[in-house]
């Protein structure tokens, strides 16, 4: 697995090509969206999808934190699926919860899916997070104030591309020189195309993208109006 | 002897100037004895009167009142159902019997369906989908306990379908709550008469039933039609334009004909291009199953009010009953099956005894090949079709839970009851426990979640659901028709056209033009899921493209073909382009040879192509894209993806693919395709289907229609982590069995792989051959997701990115 550094806000970020990012200068690994418990959410309706994504999620996260012993890790929001997700959770998913809690502080943002946050877990909760120049939050804010930068989640960006003739499409980070969209790191969560209005809207010039691999990232920049 | 026919029939029979069929006949006789009948008859041949009449008479001699179901009719169509009861409703009105008619489907209002539920009819008619929805019903044992006869039209489209799978389990259930039912299957001629009677039989076995073969009518007149000077016939295509004037001069000649076409793009092309050349304006219309259901039925009643002298259209006038006189069928483009061309045929067929006349109209050189193969077959009976296979167990799931809606069930019991409908009839009982499990808890060797399963089981061992939300949500669901995503086309006033896929509607661009029931449209934009249109006009309008599965050239019709490409002496049947176009290909490249394999590759749009011009049919070379695509993917050329058409292979790669003699080795079929097949997106669609049939994902939900294009992603998503965790599920285990009716059996290909060992005639190119240009232009084309080609591609796209980041 290659990171790919970037420069935000006069930070140095690591890109990983799991769709996470590690910041060196403050031993932080940022993740975004990671819809715990989804699967499990429709239930009560009858609706009985396997119930892996959890752990799946769960075992790759701690995978991260085993290899980049961060001393804080921060999810961007959405962690958990709805309200009612901590309490589904199955007792093997809280432990690994509890180990994670070991190996590093959690800082949970909230997000639209988890405006509350579930009880008896690890983790300190918050909506907005600031490290100097970095500002973390789950939906992107309108106006970042000059000399700051944003991490942000929400909108589990996906790029499109035609190369030779081939069309593909990969969960992706989008940056520009203030703010850097995280792709979803849920186990089943869907994505939006970077095209989409929500997201080029937030990018007024080219809108920079690290489009996931199998073990590396690639770059590529799209500008806004860029249709195929 | 005691005359079988009523008088009331007889004089009825006598007033019209009829007389009754033999086999009209003889399948009142078989109902007097209780017996249940498979009838195989032409179109024309009174079949579906021959179904009816037994329980006309049954409940003329003894009427029941109060009303109760006393006969079930399915159809596949609904249009057909609603047909049949307005012409059953006139004979009985005519012979003044005391029999109340209607017809209940997905269009059946809420409140006709309360009344229905207070008063029912005498007769029934409804689809396999209502049915499933009726016996779900707490009062399902009430509401069919007096039921005596169960219909089943066109037996032949339904056996071997998920939807004939949902419709004899139906029947299984039938035959438990009213033990005194007859059945009548009634069918087209088929290649595979022992599987359909087996099909219809209350036992699903073949001995069980009477069966009944009406006499077939005359032998059919059918002849090619090629264009005439002032058309073309092209290299490749499949729309047919270029007879456009031939077509119309037969139209001319004729008093009703339907010109049958393989696909809706190409319906509507073709009913334009003749408008555009109809210099005598003959009334010309146009049906297919993306027209508002308004259109199509003004089609039909002007067709039956003998105002039209020719329709254009799709598989969608190909079952049920005569819309009027029609006098000839012209097919314009590849004839593809036997059995279906022997259907289409029959719509030509009012008057039995004189003989259908039919035409054949290639819409490329090589479909000339094709037709003349075909019109050999038909001359010869040679049906084809496969018989219908085992029954699906995604299919299965729904109807266990259809089931235990009904009420709560013991799991032996059902067992057996499954057993006797013919699909199902080697169901092991590990398989049903497993699907039994699903339905209960999902199944998963990870058990979890015990407060939320779906069904229950109490102290006596039979099941329940959970509760009456579970059921709620459950029958919204109820069918088998799994639809390519469509979206509704308005113009700006609110008038329906019709609709278009929604992978076409995401292509559009404000502005481009594009053709619908054979107008032209300019697209202005999305309006919620509505696309918004308004008239335009262009010279080269774009044309829907129509998902779903297409029709592939049966396997004997393509051997068939392949025999007469390998005989040059046969070739003088065919027209001088054909020829000089295989003339051409001899020039340019190599001719494929009677025992050798012509494989040509060759650089085309920035990637390279190899070509194999095995004539397999598409099945068996979609196999083979899989086992060359995973072949080259080791050999390192970065395969991107392949397609398959009836004649030809082509796979597509970053590199060029060398050592094509070792590609093909015999020991390529020693491979582990299940890993790379796994991951293809055929299996990736056909698990989506599973899934929302068994009700893993959910089609419908109360008060929000889920984005389409979500449920996709999200049911790739399921797949991946259940093929990580689970790999034995039972839903994969569906989705396998299901794909491999898709792929022939290996054993087609081995055969082809030892024929040609050490004769492969490998050409390479500088630029597309003429043999390869008509693939070029194939549907259908299967990505190669997540290999080494993407890999290879982004890298490019990141250098060519780092290159000019360093120069800027």
């Amino acid at each position: 697995m290659t990171a790919s550094p970037v420069i935000l806000a006069g930070e140095t970020l690591l890109l990983l090509p799991e769709g996470a990012v590690f910041h060196p200068a403050g031993r932080t690994l940022i993740v975004a969206d990671l819809h715990l418990e989804k699967s499990s959410s429709r239930r009560e309706a009858g609706l009985l999808l396997p119930p892996y994504d959890t752990g799946v999620t769960l075992e790759r996260l701690t995978a991260l934190a085993t290899h980049w012993q961060p001393q804080r890790i921060i999810a961007l929001g959405d962690s958990f699926h709805d309200r009612e997700a901590g309490e589904r959770l199955l007792s093997a998913d809280r432990a690994r919860l509890a180990v994670l809690g070991e190996m590093a502080e959690l800082l949970w943002l909230t997000g639209n899916h988890d405006p509350v946050a579930p009880a008896d877990l690890p983790g300190v909760w918050q909506a907005e997070h600031q490290e100097g120049p970095l500002l973390f939050r789950h939906i992107p804010a309108g106006v970042v104030p000059p000399g700051f930068a944003e991490l942000a989640g929400h909108f589990h960006p996906k790029a499109r591309v035609t190369l030779r003739g081939h069309t593909l499409s990969r969960p992706c980070f989008v940056m520009d020189g203030r703010r850097l969209l995280l792709p979803a790191s849920g186990a089943t969560t869907g994505g939006l195309d970077v095209r989409d209005p929500a997201i080029s809207g937030l990018f007024p010039g080219p809108m920079q993208l690290w489009l996931r691999g199998r073990n590396r990232l690639f770059r590529m920049t799209l500008r806004a109006g860029d249709v195929e | 002897m005691r005359d079988p026919l009523p008088p009331v029939f007889r004089t009825w029979f006598a007033r019209r100037g009829w007389r009754i069929h033999p086999h009209q006949l003889a399948m009142i006789e078989a109902a007097r004895r209780g017996e249940s009948t498979l009838l195989i008859a032409p179109t024309g041949g009174g079949k579906t009167l021959a179904g009816f009449l037994p329980s006309l008479i049954e409940l003329s001699e003894k009427p029941v009142q109060p009303p109760k179901i006393h006969t079930i009719y399915v159809s596949p169509l609904k249009a057909l159902s609603t047909n049949i009861a307005d012409s059953l409703s006139r004979t009985v009105a005519e012979m003044g019997l005391p029999v109340c008619i209607e017809t209940r489907t997905g269009d059946t209002s809420a409140t006709q369906r309360k009344r229905q539920q207070k008063t029912p009819p005498h007769i029934l008619l409804t689809t396999p989908e209502s049915l499933s929805l009726l016996l779900s019903y707490p009062d399902a044992a009430g509401t069919f306990a007096g039921l005596r006869a169960l219909i089943i039209d066109e037996v032949h489209a339904l056996a071997g379908t998920k939807r004939g799978d949902q419709l004899a389990l139906c029947a299984a259930r039938l035959n438990t709550l009213a033990p005194a039912l007859r059945r009548s299957g009634l069918s087209a001629t088929v290649s595979c008469p022992d599987a359909i009677a087996a099909w219809v039989s209350p036992t699903g076995n073949a001995d069980d039933i009477r069966r009944v073969v009406a006499c077939e009518g005359a032998e059919p007149d059918v002849s090619l039609l090629l264009p005439d000077r002032n058309g073309y016939l092209p290299w490749s295509g499949r729309m047919g334009l270029g007879s456009t004037t031939a077509i119309l001069t037969e139209i001319a000649r004729t008093r009703l004909t339907i010109v049958f076409v393989n696909s809706r793009a190409q319906a509507e092309l073709l009913f334009q291009e003749l408008w555009k050349h109809n210099t005598d304006n003959l009334p010309i219309g146009l049906h297919h199953g993306s027209l508002g259901a308004e259109k199509r039925l003004r089609v039909e009643q002007a067709m039956a009010a003998g105002q039209l002298r020719a329709v254009v259209a799709t598989s969608s006038l190909d079952l049920g009953i005569d819309w009027g006189d029609v006098e000839q069928i012209i097919q314009v483009g590849a004839p593809k099956e036997v059995t279906r061309l022997v259907q289409r045929i029959g719509r030509a067929n009012h008057r039995m005894n004189e003989p259908s006349r039919a035409l054949l109209a290639p819409a490329s050189r090589f479909e000339v090949l094709e037709c003349e193969a075909a019109k050999e077959a038909v001359a010869a009976r040679d049906l084809d079709g496969p018989p219908p296979g085992p029954g699906t167990l995604d299919v299965l799931a729904q109807h266990i839970m259809v089931t235990a809606c009904s009420g709560p069930f013991f799991p032996d019991a059902l067992y057996d009851e499954v057993r006797r409908a013919a699909p199902y009839w080697a169901l092991s009982r590990k398989d049903f426990d497993d699907v039994l499990g699903f339905v209960q808890d999902g199944g998963y060797a990870l058990k979890a979640y015990e407060r939320h399963h779906r069904l229950f089981r109490d102290s006596l061992g039979q099941f329940w659901v959970r509760n009456e939300r579970i059921m709620k949500q459950f029958r919204m669901n109820i069918g088998t028709i799994v639809d390519t995503p469509m979206l509704r086309v308005r113009t700006r006033g609110g008038k329906q056209i019709g609709e278009i896929d929604e992978y076409f509607a995401s292509t559009l661009v404000p502005g481009d033009t594009f053709l619908l029931s054979g107008e032209l449209f300019r697209f202005i934009g999305m309006r919620d899921t509505t696309v918004q249109v308004s008239k335009g006009s262009s010279k080269e309008p774009r044309i829907p493209v129509y998902g779903g599965n297409r029709l592939s050239i049966s396997a004997s019709l393509a051997s068939r073909v392949r025999a007469m490409l390998h005989n040059p002496d046969a070739w003088h049947v065919l027209p001088e382009p054909v020829r000089n176009w295989l003339d051409m290909q001899r020039r340019r490249s190599h001719l494929p040879g009677a025992d050798n394999l012509l494989v040509e590759t060759f650089p085309h749009r920035n990637r390279w192509y190899l070509v194999a011009c095995c004539f397999e049919g598409r099945n068996a070379h979609q196999t083979l894209g899989m086992l060359l695509t995973k072949r080259l993917e080791q050999a390192g050329a970065g395969p991107l993806g392949f397609v398959a058409s009836d004649y030809m292979l082509a796979c597509w790669s970053v590199r060029e693919p060398v050592n094509i003699d070792r590609l093909f080795d015999e020991d390529m079929l020693g491979d582990d395709l299940t890993e790379w097949t796994a991951n293809s997106a055929m299996l990736r669609r056909t698990f989506r289907d599973v899934a929302i049939i068994s009700g893993l994902i959910e089609r419908n939900h109360p008060g929000r229609e889920k984005s389409r294009r979500q449920m996709t992603i999200s049911s790739d998503l399921l797949y991946d982590v259940l093929r990580r965790h689970d790999p034995d599920h039972v839903l994969l285990r569906a989705t396998r069995a299901d794909a491999a009716h898709g792929l022939t059996d290996l054993d087609r290909i081995a055969a082809m792989l030892k024929r040609i060992r050490g004769r492969i005639d490998h050409v390479r190119l500088s630029r597309v051959s003429p043999l390869s240009v008509p693939l070029m232009l194939e549907l259908g084309r299967e990505k190669i997701k997540g290999g080494a080609g993407e890999e290879q591609l982004l890298a490019e796209a990141d250098a060519l990115f780092a290159e000019a980041d360093a120069s800027g």
